[in-house]
């Protein structure tokens, strides 16, 4: 049985760390709905572009070159771009996200190569030796479209120069403040959406509709990886305020537990002491 | 009198959503106005004034580069950027204007440059016309 004195210690160490990880749970759940907000706020544009893009591409269909970046070719080298979190502690989210990273490279027989976003991400493939094509860290906890064009510009330049066949994007889709999965989509070459969304209308493009599709798909490209950055920072922000309030919670557990203890340790002296003083009158009387 | 109704949007946010009555775009072609039942139109668009008249009154905007579709009476801009004057950091666009003239008359080299710099030399001209619109349609104060 443990002193008093060492079980008060302990519980105020608990408190402490405890009161810490509540800070955290804080801290995490105001950034998750800052970051919830901006994700829904690229919804208006994205909707936007979609449709634009397909039925752009319905009405340059058959013309007969099509857009580099449409263009699908044989597939001999692969791109990965990988989204993480720069920090832990929160849950299970980048070891997920790394084991279906490594699963998905796994099932491929074309080499796959990397870009990572994010360090932990980063530090698990270099640790692998695996082949890094770039790297991006430290974008915040509110990323701007500037601060993730650098991304999509970097795989839309090894994709022209057929560095690579292919791009995925791999990052922890946000389903809600509990669920979050990792999964992931082909960037490149881009998959128009099948059916053009709404009206058939004869359009007047300006300068021509093949010139605006080439403005458009590469802001496409941006608009996806940008969004894809914000699913990701929500993501990791509802897991490590999901991961924080639990370890608030079992803190709180033990901290009962050892108050428990304490105070039967505390009681067990008491009674030891009564025995001792009785006894000893005993002695004398 | 027939409205139009106005949507601006950048990646990250709605700009602008309201019913107007003219919109003025920088097209890429050249500077194109919409009034109400306009031909279906999707165009790119140049970094630019965009201005919007709403019963008499004007507003300006600087939209650097982006797309302009018309369906309808439905207007939908979808921008790199865009800002309101009382948005626009006239001296931070005077620093980025210097620095991107700088970089035209320095690097001679590199044609990736050039044109890079010509593009941000553009954007910040931009920005500091509609900056200078603002100053002029402040109302004068009262003294």
């Amino acid at each position: 049985m443990p002193s008093t004195r060492e079980i008060r210690r302990r519980i105020r160490s608990v408190t402490s760390t405890g009161q810490i990880t509540k800070a955290m749970e804080m801290v995490a759940a105001s950034k998750m709905r800052r970051a919830q907000v901006m994700a829904l706020a690229t919804r208006p544009y994205a909707d936007k572009m979609r449709e634009a893009l397909s039925s752009l591409t319905a009405q340059t269909q058959g013309t007969e070159t099509l857009h580099p970046l449409l263009t699908r070719r044989p597939v001999k080298n692969i791109c990965l771009v990988l989204m993480t979190a720069d920090r832990g502690l929160a849950g299970g989210l980048n070891t997920n996200m790394i084991r279906y990273a490594a699963s998905f490279i796994l099932e491929r027989s074309e080499p796959v190569h990397l870009v990572t976003v994010g360090r932990r991400g980063r530090d698990w493939m270099v640790r692998r030796s695996r082949h890094i094509l770039a790297e991006f860290t430290q974008l915040g906890d509110r990323p701007s479209l500037n601060d993730t064009t650098p991304i999509s510009r970097v795989v839309m330049d090894s994709y022209l120069s057929e560095e690579c066949d292919e791009v995925h994007v791999a990052y922890t889709h946000f389903q809600s403040t509990l669920v979050q999965r990792p999964t992931s989509f082909r960037l490149l070459p881009i998959e128009p959406p099948a059916e053009p969304i709404g009206r058939y209308l004869e359009f007047i493009y300006e300068p021509s509709a093949e010139e605006v599709l080439a403005q458009l798909l590469p802001r496409y490209v941006d608009m996806e990886v940008y969004h894809a950055v914000l699913e990701a920072v929500a993501s990791e922000q509802s897991a490590r305020m999901v991961a924080m309030r639990n370890a608030t919670e079992n803190a709180k557990e033990i901290v009962n537990e050892l108050t428990l203890r304490y105070n039967k340790a505390r009681q067990e002296g008491i009674t030891k002491e009564l025995l001792e003083i009785a006894s000893g009158a005993q002695a004398l009387g | 009198m027939a409205k139009i109704r106005l949507d601006i949007v950048t990646a990250e946010r709605t700009v602008f959503s309201d019913d107007v009555d003219v919109v003025v775009a920088p097209g890429h072609d050249g500077q194109l106005g919409i009034l109400p039942r306009h031909a279906p139109l999707l165009t790119a668009l140049d970094p630019g004034e965009l201005l919007i008249r709403r019963d008499g009154q004007e507003t300006y905007m600087a939209v650097s580069g982006g797309f302009m579709e018309v369906v309808g009476n439905h207007v939908i801009v979808l921008a790199d950027t865009a800002e309101r004057a009382e948005e626009i950091d006239a001296a931070r666009a005077e620093a980025a204007r210097q620095r991107a003239v700088s970089r035209l008359s320095g690097a001679r080299e590199k044609e990736f440059d050039i044109a890079r710099a010509a593009a941000a030399l553009r954007r910040s001209q931009v920005r500091l016309k509609v900056a200078r619109r603002r100053r002029q349609e402040a109302p004068p104060q009262a003294g």
